[in-house]
């Protein structure tokens, strides 16, 4: 049998990057956590004032207010990339004329960098020159304004995100749907089952595994998006879309509270990891039942 | 079941493929208009393209080296993400001690970070603590491959596991008896058998590398400035230049669909997470 020394040594290299380019990082922003700093000052001194950010969090509305954006965010855009995702999905399973030239088109969003995809969706929708609003009053009457509106500024980053993001939910699906056993299928057409019977008992829990690793991946990044958003609305108008990456970067950046962005950013992440935990913990269990 | 109409299928998603088409294609509009059209009534189809953002984009010997050193970055960073993570999975695969299940779980929680935070940390410790003699990492193509692991190693190490572990223990163990060396059947056995799916992280982690912006952005300053960053120079106190923005993009577009249409087939079968193949 080989011995652990040399599965050590293969996990040595990861360790260390991962170690001064990860963890170091986060422990200093745990010290800076329990200071008021702010860097970018004339006399930059860190003072110390214990849990004093911790306190505040819990009675700071805007903190509060843009985990409330986020949760909303998340329930809106992880959901429907799901369900879109799942149809066009189960949609690409059957064959038909020109298949695999309309699923690299379905794919090419995954490939734009935030920043730009950011951009371009800002010029389609900025009044006076989107093209998005023009027709909308246009045609229908109706006036749109990120600028000024909350909810057509959170529906637009909804509408982009799902946009953007889609693909990924698709293509993750299709690599369930492909590896899925055909046996119960064909049993469940024998015995009868509609179309609705056979999704909810047969389909939905065999790629539920799918489905939880795909949330996860959405809902971590989710919850630090700093470009996208910063780049079409800038958390505004008021702060209908400041979600938590975006809260701490305005803390940070133009507010420049360095020691209260940090420990914003403690909190954030220790929740994000406390749902992904469960989440794999919930996508590991039945995994395990089925080997044992 | 009934059959459905080939017509109708295919006027599907030809719609669903406008959708997915036309903000990129709203960008390539956007890159062709003078600066002074982009405030009037927009039009759908252009008519006469302009074609000096290009030209001017082309033509700009900084924005040029932006892009070598956004090659260089994101290529060398997917090599080496790719490769530790394979050892990595390899590792956690083929080894058993204790803790293995909390260090794959902790390497994913390094993707969790919120970025504006860290920033500053590893501006400081780029500068001030890893450096030797006057060399730091700041502004540094190394230095910058080295802090895109943060995020894209645990991507690499999830999207690897799930191939190295459907990969049978008996190869390898046959190979040991055969009096082969662990090196060899890493690189000879395994590796080849992995291709698919190191094709697959090897490109995603490229793309993530490519796109990133808010790091790059704050730790290059000029040395390793890549073409995201670029974008932001035309952000001006006079007014944002789209145009030229517009065309960067699309710069910055060609190469990624490049590498993307090269491993279509196979990314499919690499995208699991770990979730499918138990």
């Amino acid at each position: 049998m080989q011995s652990n020394k040399l599965g050590w040594i293969l996990l040595a290299p990861t360790l260390v990057i991962l170690f001064f380019f990860g963890v170091l990082p986060f422990l200093y922003v745990v010290f800076v956590s329990f200071h008021q700093w702010n860097p970018f000052a004339a006399s930059p001194e860190m003072i110390f004032n214990g849990a004093e950010n911790f306190r505040r969090i819990v009675f700071d509305d805007a903190f509060l207010n843009s985990l409330g954006v986020t949760v909303m965010f998340v329930i809106f855009a992880v959901l429907s990339e799901l369900v879109i995702g799942y149809l066009l999905a189960q949609a690409f399973m059957k064959e038909f004329p020109g298949k695999s030239i309309f699923r690299t088109i379905h794919t090419l969003p995954l490939i734009m960098a935030p920043i730009i995809v950011g951009s371009v969706w800002k010029l389609m929708t900025t009044p006076s020159i989107g093209i998005i609003p023009h027709y909308l009053d246009e045609w229908f009457g109706i006036t749109m304004n990120i600028g000024t509106s909350a909810p057509a500024a959170f529906m637009t980053i909804v509408i982009m995100d799902i946009w953007h993001w889609t693909p990924l939910v698709t293509l993750t699906l299709i690599a369930a749907l492909v590896s899925l056993p055909r046996d119960p299928f064909e049993q469940a057409q024998i015995d009868g089952a509609n179309k609705a019977q056979t999704f909810w008992h047969i389909t939905l829990p065999m790629i539920t595994p799918a489905l939880v690793a795909t949330v996860f991946i959405r809902l971590m990044d989710a919850l630090r998006t700093v470009d996208e958003v910063w780049m079409l609305t800038g958390g505004g108008p008021g702060s209908s879309t400041r979600f938590l990456g975006v809260h701490i970067f305005k803390e940070v950046f133009p507010k420049t509270n360095y020691g209260y962005g940090s420990t914003i950013s403690v909190i954030v992440l220790y929740l994000t990891i406390v749902v992904c935990w469960l989440l794999y913990v919930s996508m590991l269990a039945p995994r395990k039942n089925r080997k044992g | 079941m009934k059959k459905r109409n080939p017509f109708l299928t295919t006027l599907f998603w030809v719609f669903i493929s406008l959708l997915t088409l036309f903000p990129i294609y709203w960008l390539f509009v956007i890159s062709v208009k003078p600066a002074v059209q982009l405030f009037s009534t927009p039009d759908l189809i252009v008519n006469n393209p302009f074609w000096g953002n290009y030209t001017e984009v082309l033509g700009n010997r900084l924005l040029r080296s932006y892009m070598i050193n956004s090659l260089v970055i994101s290529t060398g960073n997917a090599v080496l993400c790719t490769v530790l993570g394979f050892f990595t999975c390899y590792a956690l695969s083929r080894f058993q001690f204790r803790g293995k299940e909390s260090i794959f779980f902790w390497t994913i929680t390094n993707r969790m970070a919120p970025p504006a935070v860290f920033l500053l940390p590893l501006f400081l410790l780029m500068t001030q603590v890893y450096r030797i003699g006057d060399f730091t990492l700041l502004d540094t193509r190394i230095g910058m491959i080295l802090v895109y692991c943060t995020f894209n190693l645990p991507f690499a190490i999830w999207t690897l596991r799930p191939t190295i572990d459907a990969i049978p223990r008996e190869l390898d163990e046959a190979a040991y008896v055969d009096g082969a060396s662990p090196w060899k059947v890493i690189t000879e056995i395994v590796f080849p058998l992995c291709r698919p799916g190191l094709a697959v992280t090897l490109i995603l982690t490229w793309v993530f590398a490519w796109n990133e912006y808010l790091l790059a952005a704050t730790l290059t300053n000029f040395e390793a400035r890549t073409l995201t960053t670029g974008l932001s120079e035309y952000v001006t106190t006079t007014g944002t230049e789209w145009g030229i923005m517009a065309s960067i993009s699309v710069f910055t577009l060609i190469p990624a669909l490049i590498v993307f249409g090269l491993v279509q087939k196979h990314i499919v079968a690499g995208l699991t997470f770990g979730a499918v193949k138990g």
